[in-house]
């Protein structure tokens, strides 16, 4: 088969990009542990309150060290559930210090969700049957504005809390 | 005694079949459907952008997601599989011929396309199924919409089938010459269709369709996803291949130069045939139960499509380069002037092209591992296909009605309608510039896809987007008036136009073009390498799929109204 010379320089430099390109995303991925979400672990749809991360009390955020939190969530259809605060009231807005390590996981009842804190890095799909699962690190201070960003049914856009990271 | 046979191929790869009457109905039946699929989902897609202004609530309690959904539907499925399936049937009409009974068996394919289509219309029309054209379980439509689009599927089966009968009767009767390029090309992408789209026939007979009737209580929800996407990404390619057909054999014809390389050409379509199918995971990076390793090699396939990608594009401005030269240009860009900017069949595809450049590269930031974390399901999406096959491929489709309706209707493309056209073209590509370009920058600031308008509380991000959702209404009321225009110089080039002979644009090779080797005809190999390329990328992570499945997921239907 014949191949025009230019054209051969044209291909050599496509490759040479591309082979440039994955050796990027592979130091991130494999040297900096840069990956999207995927831990596998599974969960009963049906009944998420039996795993301990989704029972009642232990929605919302939690300080487990001094600058480690968890954030436990379970999503369904319009609603981000994080329990509710000492008056009773669902609690639709969580303060963060800067520069902590918040892991967050979420689960859903119903259908498939997005958990997307808009700003940040922190996206994720939510799908039935499994627990989303991304530690990262809150580096900006500000409100940020956290929702459903996969199509979840008629009042989807209706789906949101905000997160707010302070200075300390 | 060589030198002899070479002219007699080259004589007979210059002699393309007359298209008949029938044949004709039968290739328009499927664009009439196009066209009117552009102008019912064109006129939702600007209810779209009117609602996210925030400016404009829909009358009659219409729900914004049916819309989105017939938008979606109409678009990326009816629309696009009619205009390929009709514009691939004249392509091997014209260079291998079909027989009558092919023909009878294309018609029963189009008459089951077109139920489908009215059964997936209704039960969406009548807000049943507002589940959006990916149609994520659990979310559970009524099973009308299932079947309609099985019916649409197994509709372009036939289509499939009767391709490939249609290039082994001709190969049948011309033994040892290499098939014509074009028939080679549509026969790699219904190869192509056919395997991507068992995946989707998978999904609605063993999962879905069940599940809706009843007959199964759960579905895996991950099962169905990645069934979905091991479709989803082909799709694209089966949308964006008809356009390269255009791109290698039909544009050099119409600036008056020849095809760059044919063997280039066959090479580069095998290798979309490889590796279009096995990368589906790219859609699905940011979600739970596949594992990260499989996720990053699928990762490294998708990255692979850049290859035949930038062969394409180097084919195409070699032509363009070529032909300036020998209309007697100089310099490095001289023959930019030579080309035919006042020719609409040149004219709309060639912005087409332009578009993909900024496309293709946002595709590459979709598709990378970490990248994809910023834009996954914001509006940026939405902007990146709406410029590749919002603009590259439809802008082409368009490019190739100029020509291929009025010359199956024995009419004339006008020097007013190519004006008009050239009007359109210009118009359609202000309007996805301002909506598109909106839509990217949007989204990188976290706005949504698929939401309706909302101030999410009156936050300071949300507030953000206000003036890019406006920028949207504005370019999508300019691409509506776009559409409008379209579909008048449709109906003019189908019934009004003068009658007359319009030219069935095909490239021809350079006389001492290096001959095609043979071996490119080994379709067998092809599709054992295309098999096992899929086989390697997604057997280890099914497996895993099912036997670390969590209980199924039971039906919702109350989430979209449907019930």
């Amino acid at each position: 088969m014949h191949i025009h010379k230019f054209e051969k320089i044209c291909i050599s430099v496509g490759i040479a990009t591309l082979i440039f390109f994955l050796v990027v995303l592979g130091y991130g991925g494999f040297h900096l542990g840069v990956h999207p979400q995927s831990h596998a672990e599974t969960i009963d749809p049906g009944n998420v309150q039996a795993h301990e991360a989704f029972q009642k009390e232990n929605l919302g955020l939690t300080q487990v060290s001094e600058d480690q939190y968890i954030v436990n969530v379970v999503a369904s259809s319009f609603n981000y559930d994080l329990g509710v605060d000492e008056e009773g009231k669902p609690i639709r807005h969580i303060r963060i210090p800067k520069r902590a390590t918040v892991l967050y996981q979420v689960a859903t009842i119903d259908v498939i969700h997005g958990f997307h804190i808009v700003g940040t890095n922190v996206n994720m799909m939510v799908e039935p049957g499994y627990i989303s699962k991304l530690e990262t690190t809150m580096n900006q201070a500000g409100e940020f504005t956290l929702l459903c960003n996969e199509y979840c049914g008629v009042g989807h856009h209706m789906m949101f809390l905000t997160v707010e990271v302070y200075e300390e | 005694m060589s030198l002899a046979k070479r002219i007699i191929q080259t004589e007979a790869s210059t002699v393309y079949l007359p298209i008949t009457k029938p044949e004709s109905k039968l290739y328009m039946s499927f664009i009439y459907v196009a066209f009117i699929s552009l102008l019912i989902a064109g006129l939702m897609g600007l209810l779209q952008v009117f609602v996210r202004s925030g400016h404009f609530t829909l009358p009659f309690g219409i729900d914004y997601y049916q819309v989105l959904t017939v938008h979606g539907v109409v678009l990326a499925l009816v629309l696009t599989t009619f205009f390929i399936i009709g514009f691939q049937y004249a392509l091997m009409g014209k260079t291998v011929g079909i027989s009558a009974m092919q023909r009878s068996w294309a018609w029963i394919g189009f008459w089951l396309m077109t139920l489908g289509t009215v059964i997936t219309a209704i039960s969406v029309l009548l807000g049943r199924a507002s589940v959006l054209y990916t149609f994520y379980a659990p979310l559970q439509a009524h099973p009308a919409f299932y079947i309609g689009l099985t019916l649409v599927v197994i509709g372009s089966w036939i289509a499939c089938f009767i391709n490939w009968r249609q290039l082994y009767v001709w190969k049948q009767h011309h033994p040892g010459e290499k098939s014509p390029l074009l028939a080679f090309m549509v026969n790699i992408n219904m190869i192509m269709w056919f395997i991507a789209t068992l995946g989707l026939a998978a999904a609605m007979l063993l999962q879905f369709i069940p599940w809706s009737l009843g007959f199964s209580e759960t579905i895996n929800v991950l099962v169905s996803r990645t069934l979905f996407w091991y479709f989803g990404h082909p799709l694209v390619y089966f949308w964006l291949l008809p356009a390269y057909m255009a791109w290698y054999a039909i544009i050099p014809k119409i600036i008056g130069g020849k095809l760059f390389n044919d063997s280039l050409a066959r090479l580069s379509f095998i290798l979309f045939l490889f590796f279009s199918i096995p990368v589906g995971f790219h859609h699905q990076l940011s979600e739970p139960g596949i594992d990260t390793t499989w996720k990053f090699i699928q990762v490294v396939l998708t990255f692979v499509v850049i290859v035949p990608s930038l062969m394409t594009a180097f084919s195409l401005f070699a032509t363009f380069e070529i032909t300036g030269r020998k209309k007697g240009s100089g310099g490095l860009f001289g023959w930019w002037k030579y080309l035919p900017w006042k020719d609409v069949r040149f004219l709309a595809p060639f912005i087409g092209m332009l578009a993909f450049i900024p496309g293709g590269v946002g595709g590459i930031i979709n598709a990378s591992h970490q990248m994809n974390a910023v834009v996954h399901n914001t509006i940026w999406v939405t902007g990146h296909f709406h410029l590749t096959v919002g603009t590259t491929v439809i802008l082409t489709f368009f490019g190739i009605t100029y020509w291929l309706v009025p010359h199956l209707m024995n009419r004339q493309l006008t020097p007013s309608l190519n004006k008009l056209g050239i009007i359109q073209s210009i118009t359609w590509a202000v309007g996805m510039l301002i909506m598109s370009t909106a839509m990217h920058i949007q989204g990188l600031l976290g706005g949504p896809r698929r939401s309706a308008y909302s101030d999410y509380g009156g936050t300071a991000q949300a507030a953000e987007w206000g003036a890019y959702q406006m920028a949207q209404a504005i370019g999508g009321t300019i691409l509506f008036i776009a559409i409008i225009l379209m579909v008048y110089i449709f109906i003019k080039l189908a019934f009004f136009a003068p009658r007359g002979e319009e030219e069935f644009p095909i490239a021809e090779e350079e006389e001492d073009a290096p001959p095609t080797p043979m071996w490119m005809e080994r379709w067998k190999l092809w599709i054992v390498i295309a098999i096992a390329l899929i086989l390697f990328a997604y057997t280890i992570p099914f497996i895993d799929m099912i036997q670390h499945s969590p209980p199924g997921s039971p039906p919702f239907d109350w989430p979209i109204g449907n019930r």
